[in-house]
């Protein structure tokens, strides 16, 4: 077998030095009552060739944004990905190092992940930034369960707003805590209810939980939401689907958060069915010392040289233990490693361009999409990459009929808004091209 | 490792200096030597009340965290921040430089609970066997 | 064995915000076609996010650089404990990154994702039947995250049947995710401690086994590497007062095809595709956690499920006693396909075979070292050793020394410090793909070492000497907080 070395040779040599005739002999000290006798059942070994066959076979079952005409977002998103990205992370000093815990033989990753702190304070407009979390759905529960520890209140107010699934984690994560989640709705610009978000305010709330862009892709100044909770004493974290929108739009920190958590699987990292995401985690200075997740800092050695570590790792779980901020131990370097190395090719320009492309593009699906009888725009406010309409014929029966075309055209949203039973969830990229939008225009006109 | 004599000291590795109704706390030699390099100190505001044994700090190094707890019941009236700005200076100097709080005693009998020099030294030998 | 001064080409290389230039520019995109358009003014933002600005062979020629300071399992052995440090198979990057994997959206119609359903409803099945277990989610992140989806899964079923009940058994030996994940999950921690044996005593789970104990957290083999060997009768104590076992799966990789924890009474356990299942450690991740579980814990699983009907491969959601979501989406699937490949690579025979010679090497590595270092427990290793600086701390020489020199003969260090049972711990584990004159040339060094910490101790105390960067001041960093490049 090609991934082990050892010789029938080396074997007995080995056996030989240890004191025992066979490999069995080293399993005596799992008590014989104990022992699997008979083969595991799973399907015979393959070779590499069969291997890649196999698993082409079952990846030719999945359709693709390279073959078809997907508007998808919601959280995952399609940008392009710079070929020199999958050189450099399939880089075997990347790929196979461990977590940098003896800093001397790391230097590479701790370097590359301060970058990556960097980058991402720099884009979340916050003083600091963790080393990743697993994925946005997975770092907003921790923001919110920073909050309640810090504040030591009970009350969370969440925006309908938010991605449906980041809030279904929550409300796992918060379930056996002594902990209140209340829900903000939304008004009929997409944007958050002032009027009821005021009402549930009190001295009692840890925070107020938005997104900036929202599930529906609405962007909106939410500077009056972090003034009003700052006022009672209470944090505002924000929660960012796809942070390139921030090429252009304001950042969490000048609206004032506390608190910014992003999904950045959308510098560098493809979407992979949903997973590995990459958990953007910042946050202001002061709340350093709660933060989840590695940190990396700068310092020197023994020669004086700069070089970097993992600090502050007295929260974290191999010290703290049951005391630390969070369970977290793998995080997603590699991921966060694609993203800094995608951020250093786009460029502080480039990174605004793509930003303003990708609003053009939506700004001007939406302009065709208005023009087709039957679809409507229920939310006045201004979005970023993607957008709610409604649609005469019900989404669930226009996704069905346009698969068949190689089409789909976005996420009908009912089964998180049963309110809201006629709308999808239209994405469109730079990724999209004039054909597949000609070809969605087309395919809608005929069935609306 | 140094316990001045003149000093009285905590199971949790305190020392005390008492000046009428003014304790001084900080940290023993030996809480410091077990530390490491002291990277970070949490103290009370002043004003702040704590009762005999209540944690009213924390001291961090890059190996472990630990609370410091308050060896008497008192009201702090003074807190020592360049240890806040320097930590290492609870490693340098733990008994003089590095001392961390000043309470002002509520009860004055609960020294009597506390060890003397020699007693901390015997206690210390006995934890570390 | 000589030490090996590094030869050849160690550039320095500085941040990218220090190598930025005004102007320069990486990225290709189309010319922006259409009318551009401008969002209202008081959405724009006003500063600007202060990105690097390089040229392509910059990039290129950085995070080169930055690579080559780094040590990998591709570069040379690398024994740390409970880590599993095996080699990353590149059939596995390879198909991972298919385009019918990759660049597939997670909410497509299922229909359109038969192959990838197809896939994560087989690596269920696989994970099941190595554990020995009945039911099993791909959702968790990484290990901890499958930890914490455990004990919430305990308490559901706990809860269902009338009392979650408030505290949770842990050994001191365990990782330190155990107690921290328990905490999370709002548990009390009672800590059970390891007996002379290097195993947990019966007994004192006997004693402190209760009707207010949800369950107990137990690895096994445990981080001494030694194999539990009373876990079925730990097992019936625990639930014979109603509790349950929960089985950190982290040492897998001493049990395919030898034993199955689901066989001896464990409830529920969580994978770590990272160690046993080769996918790559990438620097610290990403993982994968999947969570198996017996029979009666299946209903609180989180949702959506992958069930097979009427031939075609669905996402169920409609599950009441499910204690919901752990994560978005479905998984880390990239990290699924990777394990996937793998496992039908191996097939019964290899995995078996992989579990023997990791085992081997380990014990292999027992004997060679015995001597020249303190071996607190004699016998019963399994996939991994522990050994202390007993003998080396009468020259006044720490594993931390030893560590820190074992890097000077190009070799990653060994976990140390924990567990936290033996004082000065050195846990080596060398897994299955390692050749023997790898672990010959790594045993050679470490008895160097401890020839060195009798003859020349100061060596150790400054050590590393060869390395790009010299022992580097951790309390430094600590103190004087750099999270981020100062950009004035």
């Amino acid at each position: 077998m090609r991934y082990l070395p050892h010789t029938e040779a080396e074997i007995l040599q080995m056996l030989g030095e240890i004191g025992v005739a066979t490999i069995d002999d080293l399993f005596d000290t799992i008590p014989a009552g104990a022992r699997l006798n008979r083969p595991l059942n799973l399907p015979k070994p393959l070779s590499e060739l069969e291997l890649r066959n196999h698993l082409r076979d079952l990846s030719r079952r999945n359709a693709h944004g390279e073959d078809w005409a997907m508007f998808l977002g919601g959280g995952s998103y399609s940008h392009y990905i710079p070929s020199a990205v999958s050189y450099l992370i399939s880089r075997g000093e990347f790929l196979t190092a461990y977590t940098p815990y003896q800093p001397e033989v790391s230097q590479g990753t701790l370097q590359a992940i301060f970058e990556y702190q960097t980058m991402m304070a720099e884009i979340l407009g916050m003083e600091v930034a963790n080393a990743s979390q697993y994925d946005a759905s997975t770092g907003t529960s921790e923001a919110v369960r920073l909050a309640l520890s810090f504040t030591e209140r009970r009350r969370v107010l969440v925006a309908r707003s938010v991605h449906p699934e980041y809030r279904e984690v929550l409300k796992t994560y918060l379930k056996n805590e002594d902990v209140s989640l209340e829900e903000i709705p939304y008004t009929s610009q997409g944007t958050i209810d002032r009027a009821v978000f005021q009402t549930l305010l009190g001295s009692d709330v840890a925070c107020v939980l938005a997104g900036t862009p929202n599930f529906f892709g609405v962007v909106e100044d939410l500077s009056d939401v972090s003034k009003r909770i700052h006022a009672e004493g209470g944090l505002f974290i924000t929660v960012t689907q796809d942070p390139l929108a921030l090429g252009l739009f304001q950042s969490p920190g000048e609206m004032g958060a506390d608190i910014a958590v992003a999904e950045g699987q959308s510098f560098g990292n493809s979407m992979s069915f949903g997973g590995p995401g990459l958990g953007v985690f910042a946050a202001k200075k002061e709340f350093v010392r709660s933060m989840p997740g590695r940190l990396i800092g700068e310092t020197v050695d023994a020669e004086g040289k700069r070089g970097f570590v993992l600090t502050l790792a007295t929260r974290e779980q191999h010290i703290r233990r049951e005391r630390a901020t969070s369970n977290i131990c793998t995080n997603v370097s590699l991921c966060a490693l694609a993203a800094t190395i995608t951020l250093a090719l786009w460029g502080k320009r480039g990174f605004q361009e793509l930003a303003h492309t990708n609003f053009d593009r939506s700004e001007e699906l939406k302009e065709r999409l208005l023009k087709i009888n039957g679809v409507s725009l229920p939310f006045s406010g201004t979005t970023f990459n993607e957008f709610v309409v409604r649609t005469r014929v019900k989404p669930t029966d226009l996704v069905a009929r346009l698969v068949g075309d190689r089409t789909i055209p976005g996420i009908p949203l009912w089964r998180w808004y049963p309110e809201l039973p006629d709308a999808m969830l239209v994405c469109v990229t730079e990724m999209n091209t004039d054909e597949q939008i000609d070809k969605l225009i087309a395919g809608l006109k005929k069935l609306l | 490792m140094n316990f001045p004599e003149d000093l009285k000291y905590s199971k949790e590795h305190e020392w005390v200096r008492v000046s009428g109704n003014i304790a001084t706390i900080g940290i023993s030699d030996y809480a410091q030597d077990q530390l490491g390099e002291i990277v970070f100190v949490e103290l009370p505001d002043e004003g702040e009340e704590f009762e005999k044994d209540d944690a009213f700090g924390v001291v961090e190094s890059v190996k472990s965290v630990n609370d410091i707890y308050a060896p008497l019941t008192g009201r702090i009236v003074e807190v020592n921040d360049p240890v806040v700005d320097s930590p290492e200076i609870v490693n340098e100097d733990p008994y003089a430089e590095g001392w961390l709080v000043k309470i002002e005693v509520s009860d004055p009998k609960e020294l009597g609970e506390l060890m003397s020099a020699k007693e901390y030294e015997a206690y210390i030998k006995e934890e570390s066997e | 064995m000589t030490s090996s001064k590094g030869r050849g080409y160690q550039f320095e290389e500085s941040l990218l915000f220090e190598l930025s230039r005004e102007g320069r520019t990486g990225y290709s995109f189309p010319e922006r076609s259409g009318a551009k358009r401008t969002p209202s003014s008081n959405l724009l933002r006003k500063a600007h996010a202060r990105l690097p600005e390089l040229s392509e062979p910059e990039v290129i020629r950085h995070f080169t650089r930055l690579s080559q300071w780094n040590f990998s399992i591709d570069t040379n052995f690398y024994p740390l404990g409970s880590c599993t440090m095996k080699y990353n198979p590149r059939v596995n990057e390879e198909v991972a990154r298919y385009t019918g994997f990759a660049h597939v959206h997670p909410y497509q119609p299922e229909e359109t994702v038969q192959g990838c359903l197809q896939l994560m409803a087989e690596l269920e099945l696989y994970l099941a039947e190595i554990a020995g277990m009945d039911a099993v989610t791909l959702q968790p992140a990484a290990g901890a995250h499958g930890e914490l989806t455990g004990i919430f899964l305990i308490r559901a079923l706990l809860g269902a049947r009338g009392n979650p009940r408030k505290k949770i058994l842990i050994p001191d030996s365990a990782h330190g995710t155990n107690p921290a994940t328990s905490s999370m999950a709002n548990y009390e921690i009672v800590p059970v401690r390891t007996g002379k044996e290097g195993r947990v005593p019966t007994s004192v789970i006997e004693q402190a086994m209760t009707e207010d104990v949800a369950a107990i957290m137990i690895t096994n083999p445990n981080t001494l590497g030694l194999f539990e060997a009373d876990i079925r009768k730990i097992a019936e104590i625990v639930h014979a007062k109603g509790g349950l076992v929960y089985g950190d799966g982290a040492n897998m990789n001493a049990l395919m095809g030898k034993a199955r924890p689901g066989d001896l009474g464990v409830d529920v356990l969580q994978y770590n595709l990272h160690k046993t299942f080769t996918t790559p450690h990438g620097g610290g991740g990403p993982g994968s956690g999947p969570v198996a579980v017996k029979k009666e814990l299946e209903p609180y699983l989180p949702t959506p499920r992958t069930v097979l009907k009427d031939g075609i491969y669905r996402l169920e959601s409609n599950r009441p006693q499910s204690i919901g979501r752990v994560k978005a989406f479905y998984g880390n699937f990239g990290m699924l396909v990777r394990a996937y490949t793998y496992i039908r690579e191996m097939g019964p025979q290899g995995l078996k075979r992989a579990t023997e010679l990791a085992v081997l090497n380990a014990n292999y590595v027992c004997a060679r070292l015995k001597d020249a270092y303190h071996l607190p427990f004699e016998s019963g290793q399994m996939h991994e050793v522990v050994f202390s600086d007993k003998k080396q701390k009468e020259k006044g020489v720490t594993t931390m020394d030893v560590a820190k020199r074992l890097m000077d003969y190009g070799f990653a260090p060994p976990t140390i410090y924990f567990p936290l049972v033996v004082f000065g711990s050195i846990m080596i584990e060398p897994t299955e793909t390692e050749s023997k004159e790898t672990i010959d040339r790594f045993c050679d060094a470490m008895i160097s070492i401890a020839k060195e910490a009798q003859d020349d101790p100061d060596l150790l105390h400054k050590a590393p000497h060869n390395t790009k960067m010299r022992r580097l001041d951790e309390a430094k960093a600590a103190r004087e907080l750099k999270l981020r490049f100062n950009f004035s």
